[in-house]
């Protein structure tokens, strides 16, 4: 039995995984230096890249490997938002302590709701968690104290702070979100509860026979997923400076999410990163000429679903074999087991 | 008192226009379980439709129908056939993502060539004329119309379904895609003219819409979440049930809107999610979602 053992080995790291978390280590110190060495515009533009990384992946972990199509997000983006409003501009606090806090509410109002939208199935649960994201911006946008419709600015909660120091720590906290997403959705996914996750996606009945609770994963993906999203629309309130119930509970954001997960390729850690480059690229491109950058990213959205539904980076995957984030354990034979297969 | 009984008269008609919005959607969802999100968009296309032609024609907009109607059918077969078909499948992703898409595309496309500016058709002083009832009621001559247009649609496509070929192989296609075609449906000619006769709906329902009320390029989703709801409240593969749901949705948006203007489609939005949570599969089902 020994020796059939050293026949082969179950390998979960590859040579491109190895160069990816050298370069991903470069890449975070290049970022969390920017404030001293680029100009205000780039690290604006890098900031937006962060958080929309950090929204692809969440819904990503939500539809890709939860298996929950929520058209809804934006309904946690903008109560992050708002959250700021509350905690910042009304009650004093910090802006920068407030981030955190703004996505433990969207986390908070994500139980009630989870436990009415878990009731739906397929299509019904993603027009549904839509109908609640459009019931919360009504809500805001019916509170008069929140600015009502018309919305309002937040200018005066950040009062005090340097721009320098603002502008710095925004772009950290969006590293830290943005680059924290991706982590957490590496380690998660290697993990037993990972495993559970993606054998929930593949088919609930079968993993639900075979142990696995969907109900409590789907509870912790959704949960965590509105807690990103939140964070992400604190960070977005106070870059912007201005909110208002249609800006900050926009469909936008569902919009870009899809398109960015689905280009890049839905159900890879990659995908997002590649999908959210594909974006930026296109909308810089196409500057000057209004939408039309949306109506391209619409187009390649669908192309990419009807030609290769496993995204950019998954035909990019599957062409070279190269993985930088494998999940996956992969059998390797050793030199005798590749002679005697043979 | 008056005031109320008048709130739930205008609530039910509207409902009647709610109902056009959704029969479309009811058809195509009970049949091929397609959730087209972009179905509100193609609503405000065929508005767009009307305007265009009513300025071509210089005739009354409601002519402009003989051209938006057969127009929209034509793009509903070639855009089931050509783009819809191939997204059919166990996996609800492709079909939710490629409408999505097609209900971005639609929307920026719209806004390109129409602006943001809103635009109405008008229909003259029919728009205002209206009946007077007992008691000091009044309803309008248009709103009836519009209910009247959606029984007779629903009874129309409730023929179909009973009476004709056509409709046995909706059903069969509806009740098992794989036994149909063993059958010797082509499910593909059946799906394209269920969407072509979806999006002939939805020719009428955008010219009323137009008649009715301003449109801009940014008004189709809340008209798909309407639709949407109606349908879910009425039950799935109910026709008849979509009517009912148009209904009381478009009496509890005018409740909520009697009570406080802000609050019309909350109100609205809080009886659907009412129905979900106590009767998930609709008031009157006729089918599962599979």
């Amino acid at each position: 039995m020994s020796q059939s053992t050293a026949r082969y080995s179950v390998e979960r790291a590859t040579r491109a995984s190895r160069v990816g978390a050298v370069v991903l280590l470069v890449i975070v110190a290049a970022i969390v230096a920017m404030p001293w060495w680029a100009g205000r515009a780039d690290i604006r533009t890098v900031t937006e890249f962060l958080y929309i990384l950090a929204l692809a992946q969440m819904w990503n972990l939500l539809a890709g490997y939860g298996g929950l199509l929520s058209v809804g997000q934006q309904a946690y983006v903008g109560l992050g938002a708002y959250s700021i409003v509350v905690l910042s501009l009304k009650l004093g606090l910090n802006v920068f302590l407030a981030v955190p806090l703004a996505g433990l509410v969207a986390a908070l109002v994500a139980v009630p709701t989870a436990a009415i939208v878990f009731r739906l199935r397929g299509a019904y649960f993603a027009v549904g968690t839509w109908v609640v994201a459009e019931i919360y911006q009504l809500f805001v946008a019916n509170t008069a104290s929140l600015g009502g419709g018309s919305g309002l600015s937040i200018t005066n909660a950040v009062r005090g702070i340097p721009a320098f120091w603002r502008e710095a720590l925004t772009l950290w906290f969006a590293a830290a979100i943005g680059i924290g997403a991706l982590v957490l959705v590496y380690l998660l996914l290697r993990s037993r509860f990972g495993l559970a996750l993606t054998a929930v996606r593949d088919s609930e009945p079968a993993s639900e026979s075979l142990g696995v609770n969907v109900r409590d994963i789907k509870w912790v993906v959704y949960l965590a997923s509105a807690f990103g999203c939140g964070l992400v629309g604190a960070l977005i309130a106070i870059t912007k400076l201005r909110l208002s119930p249609d800006a900050a509970f926009s469909m936008d954001w569902s919009v870009i999410m899809f398109f960015v997960v689905v280009i890049g390729g839905i159900g890879t850690i990659e995908g997002p990163i590649v999908g959210a480059l594909v974006y930026f690229a296109l909308r810089e491109f196409l500057d000057g000429f209004g939408s039309w950058y949306l109506i391209v990213l619409g187009l390649a959205a669908i192309l990419v679903m009807l030609t290769s539904p496993k995204g950019l980076w998954g035909w990019f995957a599957a062409k070279y074999d190269i993985r930088f984030f494998p999940v996956q354990r992969r059998l390797v034979l050793g030199d005798e087991a590749k002679e005697s297969a043979s | 008192m008056i005031g109320w009984i008048d709130t739930i008269i205008q609530g039910l008609l509207l409902g009647g226009l709610y109902a056009l919005f959704a029969a479309g959607l009811s058809l195509t969802f009970g049949i091929m379980r397609l959730i087209n999100i972009g179905h509100g968009d193609l609503i405000v296309l065929a508005g767009y439709l009307g305007i265009v032609a009513t300025d071509a024609l210089g005739l009354n907009p409601f002519w402009s129908l003989v051209f938006v109607v057969p127009a929209m059918a034509v793009l509903g077969y070639g855009l089931q056939r050509v783009v819809l078909n191939r997204t059919l499948g166990t996996d609800i992703l492709p079909p939710l993502l490629v409408t999505f898409g097609l209900s971005i595309i639609l929307q920026n496309l719209l806004m390109q060539l129409f602006s943001a500016d809103s635009r109405g058709l008008n229909a003259g002083p029919f728009e205002t004329a209206s009946i007077a009832l007992p008691g000091g009621l009044a309803v309008g001559v248009f709103p009836v119309l519009i209910f009247v247009t959606a029984i007779a649609v629903i009874g129309g496509l409730q023929l179909v379904f009973s009476r004709t070929s056509l409709g046995r192989a909706f059903r069969a296609a509806s009740d098992d895609r794989v036994t149909a075609e063993l059958m010797g449906i082509d499910n593909r000619h059946i799906y394209g003219l269920a969407m072509a006769i979806a999006l002939a709906i939805v020719g009428i329902a955008g010219v009323y819409l137009a008649i009715r009320t301003s449109i801009d390029p940014t008004v189709g989703p809340s008209r798909l979440l309407y639709a949407f709801e109606a349908v879910i409240i009425g039950g799935l593969g109910s026709l008849w049930g979509t009517l009912a749901g148009g209904m009381i949705l478009g009496l509890a948006q005018s409740i909520g809107f009697r009570l406080d203007p802000g609050w019309g489609i909350l109100t609205g939005h809080m009886a659907f999610l009412a129905v979900l949570v106590f009767r998930p599969n609709g008031l009157f089902p006729k089918t599962r979602d599979r």
